[in-house]
């Protein structure tokens, strides 16, 4: 039993970097953006959270950091996109060039005098708050019930979203444009002023992400190894899968998590619990490494088949509103 | 006509200004000894293979006093890219380079392409099995002793926290020989000094993934282990180990560094040792050089090839001293790892060599009791099973 707690928990802690991914790449396709930055503003976020964290010796500081320098790679894609009307694509994927780029020239630059993870800055990533009553279910509940600040923080950052995209004017107005922006406009709604709130909340919020990766990662800057590791592009698919809810972002990224999980733990089980679990060894490790990719395409073939009324894609993704076009 | 003349005088200006140039050019290259690297990543890394191999280079050129500009580099060429690869190559030989060096095992089938187009310049391989005759070695290390040393680390801190679950994260396990022979060699050195030790090997199936990294270390632990070592390319093992006051070997470079509290030794290559060798023996000449470094330069611990890195102040107390003791077995060619004479080694440091059948995990007897080592072909290219000991965690 205590081994299944640790492989949850083992989904949890480490899947969690992709709901801050996920959630921020939602709130930007919902105002009708792609941003395909998303690898280079978690690394970017990451290594100027860390940094700034560790010298200031704070959680707080990191993740302000974190967020801040993020957003600026927001603001950034906004303006390209929204107010010089660039490609979206090649944008997005030129910020994630740019992104890693920069993340390896600041950690070699700080390499010779890089911070290790400690002091009170490590103390408040590995306090584990456990939640009441559940974490005192013997044998599983300490490990099952109790997370660090991330886990939390990311949950309730989706929820937010949630609200706000779902249940709030703005969030309504958000979605109109991502829809139909010249119908958005012509209600009223100042379109780019949206946009750029959206893209540059929703890139700090990835940044966020990636001071956890970051984290997770021990903070130790490996010379040709970036903390992100392609975690940036599975939030993409991940926005597919979870239909553009954050709600739904929270439990794609935990489906997510277990599969991705699963791959390592599947020996671990064999050798715990080998007549119950042992036909897990019988199945090749790269149908588990596809496992969540071909969920993925299940939802979108699922959701493309059912025909609803709203499509959960925001319309007008990808493309750029021309106001004269009207 | 007047205009016709003075173009025309122009042209055969520029034409003999360029000839010069280009003869010039010849002239400075002739008398100096270029030595040619094509390396898999950057060669401005601070860590890592190529760094490894970045840094071996330089200091031979060092000893040899060599200068900075005699040694041109092609970098960042995917091994898996034959096309990249020949262009890198033939990049290197147009600049004039007398030696090409190649890092990675990918690079073999078009460095052996190339050995046969330009039979002039001299092609050193590492990692592969391809040579020739005239001009195209390959250089590789007896790295499964340093290993074996790492085991005796790690064992004896198995053996002091009492419990002899050992995780060993690999890029890979049974698939290359390179991998498994790490494997049983590290188990045997733990097996030498603690008997009941169990290596439980994970393969990840891949280099270079941080990320699968640090999560296959937790896993193993998970599942018991208190020591983890490592075949792969970060220091996430060690660092995943630290976090849980367990401990580890690390691969590559010593990892004290990145995981300060668990950290015990690492198995490290000294590849200055081989360049420096080869560097020398290339400069006077192709036909020296094939004989004196060899179709297959394989060298280990006597020739301080490998070793292991300067051992932490968390080695259980007699670590130094058994290590020694094997090494000086190793140096003196009275012993070898895969051989049908296993060690026991006592806390005092004294060696017990007693006969014994090397076995796979399956029971299947690869050596019988007191017979020789296998060859190193096996050790190189054919060894896809792992020994008495070594679960794999699949």
């Amino acid at each position: 039993m205590e081994i299944l707690s640790l492989f949850i928990a083992s989904v949890i802690l480490y899947g969690i970097p992709l709901l801050y991914a996920t959630v921020g790449e939602i709130m930007t396709e919902k105002s009708g953006s792609l941003n395909l930055g998303v690898e280079g503003i978690m690394a970017v976020g990451a290594i100027i959270g860390y940094l700034v964290g560790s010298k200031a010796d704070s959680m707080f500081v990191a993740m302000l950091f974190a967020f801040v320098s993020a957003a600026m790679l927001g603001l950034l894609f906004a303006f390209l996109t929204v107010t010089l009307k660039a490609n979206q694509n090649v944008t997005g994927l030129t910020i994630t060039t740019f992104g890693l780029g920069f993340y390896f020239f600041i950690g070699k630059a700080c390499s010779s005098n890089w911070i290790t993870l400690g002091g009170n800055f490590k103390k408040v990533y590995d306090n584990s708050i456990g939640i009441p009553l559940l974490s005192k279910i013997p044998v599983v509940g300490e490990k099952l019930f109790s997370y660090n600040i991330f886990v939390y923080l990311g949950i309730v950052i989706a929820i937010l979203a949630f609200i706000y995209l779902y249940k709030t004017k703005a969030g309504l107005k958000t979605r109109a444009i991502g829809e139909n922006p010249a119908a958005a406009d012509a209600a009223g709604i100042n379109v780019n002023a949206y946009k750029y709130i959206n893209i540059i909340i929703g890139a700090g919020i990835m940044g966020v992400g990636g001071l956890c990766m970051g984290l997770n990662m021990g903070g130790t800057f490996e010379g040709s190894n970036c903390w992100i590791n392609g975690y940036g592009w599975i939030a993409i698919a991940l926005v597919i899968f979870a239909k553009w809810n954050p709600l739904w972002a929270i439990a794609g990224t935990f489906v997510f998590g277990f599969f991705n999980t699963l791959q390592v733990y599947r020996g671990i089980f064999v050798e715990s619990f080998p007549n119950a679990l042992g036909w897990l060894s019988k199945i090749p490790i790269e149908f588990y490494k596809a496992l969540p990719f071909i969920i993925t395409a299940l939802v979108l073939i699922i959701s493309s088949v059912r025909k609803k009324k709203v499509p959960d894609e925001p319309t007008a993704i990808g493309l750029n509103y021309y106001r004269e076009d009207r | 006509m007047k205009k016709t003349i003075i173009i025309s005088l122009l042209v055969v200006a520029m034409v003999a200004s360029m000839a010069i140039v280009f003869a010039g050019c010849d002239f400075d290259g002739e008398d100096e000894f270029t030595i040619g690297a094509v390396y898999i990543t950057s060669q401005n890394e601070d860590t890592g293979y190529t760094y490894a191999h970045h840094s071996g280079i330089k200091k031979a050129m060092e000893t040899l006093g060599l200068k900075d500009s005699q040694l041109i580099i092609e970098d960042n060429i995917p091994d898996t890219d034959m096309d990249a690869t020949r262009t890198a190559i033939d990049n290197l030989v147009g600049k004039g380079c007398d030696m090409i060096i190649g890092i990675s095992y990918g690079y073999m089938d078009a460095m052996e392409e190339a050995a046969e187009k330009y039979p002039d310049v001299i092609f050193t391989h590492a990692t592969g099995y391809k040579s020739n005759d005239t001009n195209f070695n390959n250089y590789f290390g007896r790295i499964y002793q340093a290993r074996y040393l790492a085991g005796i680390a790690a064992g004896l801190k198995a053996k002091e926290i009492n419990n002899n679950k050992i995780g060993y994260v690999a890029a890979f396990t049974t698939a290359t020989a390179e991998t498994a022979s790490g494997i049983n060699a590290f188990a045997m050195g733990a097996q030498s000094v603690y008997p009941e030790a169990e290596v439980y090997a994970k393969s990840l199936g891949t280099w270079g993934n941080i990320d699968l990294e640090r999560k296959t270390a937790d896993a193993l632990l998970d599942l018991g282990c208190g020591v983890i070592s490592q075949h792969c390319d970060s220091a996430q093992p060690q660092i995943a180990a630290q976090d849980r006051g367990a401990f580890g070997c690390g691969y590559n470079s010593d990892m004290t560094k990145d995981a300060p509290k668990a950290h015990l030794t690492a198995t490290v290559w000294h590849w200055d040792v081989y360049y420096t060798t080869a560097i020398k023996e290339a400069m006077s000449g192709k036909e020296n050089f094939m004989e004196k470094v060899g179709k297959v330069y394989y060298k280990g611990l006597t020739d301080g090839l490998v070793g292991v890195s300067a051992l932490s102040d968390n080695c259980a107390d007699g670590t130094q001293e058994a290590i020694d003791a094997v090494t000086e077995l190793i140096i003196n060619g009275e012993w070898d790892v895969f051989s049908g004479v296993k060690l026991s080694i006592a806390s005092d440091g004294t060696i017990t060599k007693t006969d014994a059948a090397l076995k796979t995990n399956a029971g299947v007897v690869i050596v019988e009791a007191g017979g020789a080592s296998v060859d190193d072909s096996v050790i190189t290219g054919t060894m896809n099973y792992l020994v008495e000991g070594v679960k794999e965690v699949s």
